[in-house]
């Protein structure tokens, strides 16, 4: 953010300047708009849902109510998420590394590209993927683990026999957000004012102990954004989950049997073709916990931007 | 710099545009030109089950090619949506894999049809459900509905199994686990699978007719046909439930009726239709059926799903009333029923159910 | 990059005296992969099974790669380079990752979509079609023209929203915003399509599925990601660049319009190629909003649209009994779709590098 010093003691406030922060002020707060019309909607329609008569309601199941409808999917979308981002963030700092720091210049170009190209991929194509080319390829794996390490409770088993698991799900989400995640990495590493890298070279550092202390706290913030906006694609993915993922609301912590966890999206996206009347709000009610909790992931993460804001270029 | 960028974009846009309009008022022109003479047109919209999706898509073409001046859309939204759109008024027809229920055709708040006069509902596209397996080696299996209620319950979990075994004397069953796989959205496929098993053998399956499958008998789960379809073939020793349409090479199960195993056929499928009765207490023009899964006579495939074609029976101003009345006719046609049959591997309604409907649709305003 | 990483030659400088020669990496690759594939087909072999198990191979090859490269470095040249080396390893394994997936994808989507890429399926539509033939136009225009609509709207607006934070903002509006934003960032797909849809039946009549519809629900999926991805870029331009404007006597606005944003454009053409990319391929929220439709639309305020995710969603779930044509037509618009985001992202990549100014990278 800029500093009021510097701007403070301006002459004179001429025509174009009033225009352009006008003209800025007013898309703001169109944004404001657009997402207060979102909330409203998303209120008005969802907390009928919740509030519902449990017997008016055809989707629980018998003597289900809405906490007990949602807290599995609650569960079963974080899960997903989090799985996802594990797997996803070194990759894609790696990758990032590699393409702004390690590969030749006019290698990572064009390796920059290619990553993007993973971006442009529609999540219908991740879902048909996923669930015929991947899921199949990756279940005798699922095999292995569960008879190596099926100590861990996360490979207990019994192995699915079609492989679309959790843990595959969980891949496919890494995959759709290590572009979003790359891209952004990148182009903050790419960012980090030349003169602090050569001046830690001069002093003798290795590459990785430059990247060490100058590029990665540089493009912390940067990178924690884009973590961050992975995040909410993985939180919010709806159509790859509904293909790949075998799920029904239960919480279960294998990753590698039948029975997984559904994911809120998924869910509204498989139930709503056939939902009518109050059942239709439910959904719309699960929407709005996963708008809440998406709220509160992004609240953290710019509660960590801003708490390392003194690495940013605009101090 | 911002301009600049929109700018280009609107005229990639525009030019793409052009482009694909040229060739796009080609096509249109052919399209009139071959057809014979119709004084119908305009646009007729329909929404709903995505069951039927293939079935329209075969009437929207052969009633387009008779009547090139019009246009007919199907939104397969799925059943619940098209039900919803029906009530807003959105669409002028529905298809619903079941009958609107008593209380809401008593709340009569259909947008498009004049109050107090209710609906028409056919039931147009009737297709078996196949219980489709993959073993290698094995084509068809024989079992009754505690077997299949047993297998999908979660109880018989190998395909070794002497419950299997007593009905298929001869057949090398394989030592190997069953994945049963259900389909993840609710569906009307899932509820008339599920009322099968609910009404034959209730003791084993115990949750009723349900659209959404019960978490406690677990099992894989896939979304719609064709997710269910490539899960059963991806997978060894899976089995499930699907449109028969769709059952390609995959192993089948014939089902126990009155002691005989019956294994799918469309004709089998239109068999329980008729032998079942009407669901009763109706308005006129409501041929809502009320299938009767326990039916014991000769020849009858009870794992049926029957999906509706709903409309009113006097519209509201406006609506396009001799486009609706020229469709569903052409759909419950000889025609229309035969071409769906080819495209969608449906069975065709029985000629009594078309001439008792045809009336009913010849009365429409 | 590269020559300014490279340290000076070693002969004089006793500081960096053991030193592995350039090729011994790829010799130690060479050699963990060639061991590695040895212990497997011995492996395979003793055990008696069939298939030789070449993702296990690789994988111990280049898990053995990693660890020797440390080792080796660590005796002859000190753990400081070796741990420059392991990290280097792992850079480029990761990037190795990272293409399996992609290769895999791609392949699969080429092998099985590049059949019906033909002049009928860029210039027809599914009028009329049963079974084979038919094709993708109708669709195309209408991703297109939804897309188009939304980036239309969400540039402009998301780029000045991110020119507020980052030149204008302060105080409470401003906070507001980048929260509001990122709570943006978290509407799910199918929520914005419902959204839109109560939105246009609000304006134009219960039951209405328009294009323009569908470009709404986009949009408020976009404007977050274009603001977002364009705010973190326009931080990240060096104060000293406004200062030495300032100082030059430009106002404000034409420091933004001629400084600020040239030296993020490349950046700002990524985060908006990203959002492109984010919403043109969504499903859900079309089907709800601008619905299914086999015939041509060019008009977004009239009809149902249809979009080619949904195309290739309904070609893939509906099928009819002969349904090989229903699965090539699935592919070959998923193709297309990664197709049409190539070329835009090639566009603006375009755009980016006549526009950018040339910097030291």
């Amino acid at each position: 953010m800029t500093s009021p010093e510097i701007i403070r003691p301006k002459a004179k406030q001429r025509p174009g300047d009033r225009v352009f922060s006008a003209s800025a002020l007013i898309s703001g707060s169109l944004i404001l708009a657009i997402l207060a019309a979102v909330a409203g909607f998303l209120m008005l329609q969802g907390i009928p849902g919740m509030f519902a008569d449990p017997e008016s309601v055809s989707i629980y199941t018998e003597g289900e109510n809405f906490v007990e409808f949602v807290v599995p999917l609650i569960f079963g979308t974080l899960w997903a998420a989090a799985l996802a981002l594990v797997m996803a963030l070194p990759l894609a700092i790696g990758i990032a590394l590699f393409i702004s720091h390690y590969a030749p210049r006019r290698l990572a170009q064009g390796l920059g590209y290619i990553i993007d190209l993973l971006a442009a991929v529609p999540s219908v194509v991740f879902g048909l993927w996923g669930a015929n080319v991947l899921a199949g390829a990756i279940q005798p794996s699922f095999v292995w683990l569960e008879e190596n390490l099926g100590w861990i409770p996360l490979f207990a088993g019994p192995v699915s026999g079609t492989g679309r698991t959790m843990l595959t799900a969980a891949i496919v989400l890494a995959v759709m957000i290590l572009p979003i995640i790359t891209a952004i990495s990148r182009e903050v590493f790419l960012q980090t004012p030349p003169l602090y890298e050569e001046a830690a070279l001069a002093l003798g550092a290795t590459r990785w102990e430059m990247i060490r202390t100058v590029v990665l706290p540089f493009g912390r913030p940067g990178v924690i954004a884009g973590a961050m906006l992975g995040l909410g694609r993985a939180l919010g993915e709806t159509m790859a989950v509904a293909m790949v993922l075998s799920g029904s609301g239960v919480i279960v912590f294998d990753l590698i049997g039948s029975v997984n966890p559904l994911t809120i999206a998924a869910n509204v996206a498989l139930r709503f073709p056939e939902a009518y009347g109050i059942n239709v709000n439910v959904l719309i009610a699960t929407g709005l916990i996963l708008f809440a909790i998406t709220l509160v992931v992004n609240s953290i993460a710019r509660y960590i931007v801003n708490r390392r804001k003194d690495f940013s270029g605009a101090n | 710099m911002n301009i600049t960028r929109a700018g280009s974009f609107a005229a990639i846009i525009a030019a793409g545009a052009l482009v694909l309009s040229a060739c796009a008022s080609g096509e249109t022109t052919d399209n009139g030109s071959e057809g014979e003479t119709s004084a119908l047109s305009g646009t007729l919209v329909g929404a709903g089950a995505s069951s039927q999706q293939s079935a329209q898509e075969a009437w929207v073409v052969g009633f387009q090619e008779a009547n090139p001046e019009t246009t007919v859309e199907y939104d397969p939204i799925g059943s619940g949506g098209g039900r919803e759109t029906f009530i807003g008024g959105g669409s002028q027809f529905a298809g619903s894999d079941r009958a609107f229920n008593d209380e809401e055709i008593a709340a009569d708040n259909f947008a498009s049809c004049v109050p107090g006069t209710g609906i028409i509902e056919i039931p147009a596209y009737i297709s078996p459900i196949a219980v489709i397996f993959n073993l290698e080696g094995i084509d068809s299996l024989n079992m009754d509905a505690a077997t299949i209620a047993g297998i999908f319950a979660g109880e018989i979990t190998n395909w070794s199994d002497p419950a299997i075994a007593a009905t298929n004397e001869g057949v090398e069953l394989p030592d190997l686990p069953i994945t049963a796989v259900h389909r993840a959205d609710d569906s009307g496929t899932t509820a008339n699978f599920t009322d099968y098993l609910a009404v034959n053998a209730p003791d084993v399956w115990t949750v009723g007719q349900i659209e959404t499958w019960p978490t406690e008998y677990g099992g894989e789960a896939a979304p719609q046909t064709s997710g269910v379809v490539d899960a059963v073939t991806n997978g060894t020793g899976t089995i499930g439930y699907a449109d028969a349409s769709r059952a390609g090479d995959l192993g089948t199960v014939a089902v126990a009726v009155g002691g005989d195993f019956v294994p799918f056929s469309p004709e089998a499928a239109a068999a329980i239709v008729d032998a079942s009765p009407r669901v009763e207490g109706r308005g006129p023009g409501d041929l809502a059926i009320n299938l009767d899964r326990a039916s014991e006579e000769v020849g009858v495939y009870p794992i049926v799903l029957v999906s509706y074609l709903i409309a009113c029976n006097e519209y509201t101003e406006g609506a396009p009333v001799d486009l609706v009345k020229a469709y569903l006719s052409y759909v419950i046609s000889e025609e229309g029923q035969a071409l769906a049959a080819e495209a969608a591997g449906s069975a065709p309604i029985s000629a009594d159910l078309r001439s008792e409907a045809q009336g009913f649709i010849d009365a429409i305003q | 990059m590269v020559s300014t990483v490279s340290p000076p030659q070693a002969a004089v400088n006793p500081l960096t005296a053991g030193r592995l020669p350039a090729a011994a990496p790829w010799g130690i690759l060479a050699g963990s992969l060639l061991a590695s594939t040895a212990v497997f087909a011995l492996l395979q072999v003793g055990s008696g099974e069939e298939d030789f198990n070449i993702v296990g191979a690789v994988f111990f090859g280049v898990v053995g790669y990693v660890l020797l490269v440390y080792i080796v470095s660590r005796l002859i040249e000190g753990s400081r380079r070796a741990k420059d080396r392991f990290v280097t390893a792992l850079v480029g394994l990761a990037f190795v990752v990272a293409m399996l997936p992609l290769i895999s994808l791609v392949f699969t989507v080429v092998a099985q979509g590049s059949g019906r890429i033909d002049l009928d399926f860029f210039t027809l539509s599914l009028r009329n079609v049963l079974g084979e033939g038919g094709g993708a136009a109708h669709a195309i225009i209408g991703t297109l023209l939804m897309t188009g609509v939304a980036t239309l709207i969400s540039v402009p607006i998301g780029l000045l929203t991110s020119i507020y934070l980052v030149e204008y903002g302060r105080g409470r509006l401003a906070q507001a915003i980048t929260f509001l934003v990122d709570v943006m960032t978290g509407i799910p797909s199918i929520v914005a399509g419902l959204f839109a849809f109560a939105l246009f039946e609000l304006i134009l009549g219960p039951g209405t599925r328009v294009g323009l519809s569908g470009a709404a629900a986009l949009t408020v999926l976009m404007l977050p990601v274009v603001v977002r991805s364009s705010e973190d870029i326009l931080r990240l331009v060096p104060n000293e660049l406004r200062e030495a404007s300032y100082a030059l006597g430009v106002p404000k606005w034409l420091t933004i319009l001629k400084v600020v944003i040239p030296t993020a454009i490349a950046g700002i053409a990524t985060g908006v190629m990203l959002s492109i990319a984010r919403v043109i391929g969504e499903t859900a929220p079309l089907l709800i909003a601008a619905g299914f439709s086999n015939n041509f639309n060019f008009d977004l305020t009239e009809g149902r649209m249809q979009s080619l995710p949904v195309y290739v969603y309904y070609s893939y779930i509906s099928q009819g009994t002969d349904f090989q044509p229903y699965i090539d037509r699935a592919w070959a618009g998923a193709l297309t779709l990664i197709a049409i985001v190539m070329i835009l992202n090639l566009a603006a990549r375009l755009v980016a590098r006549i526009f950018a100014p040339k910097l030291g990278r």
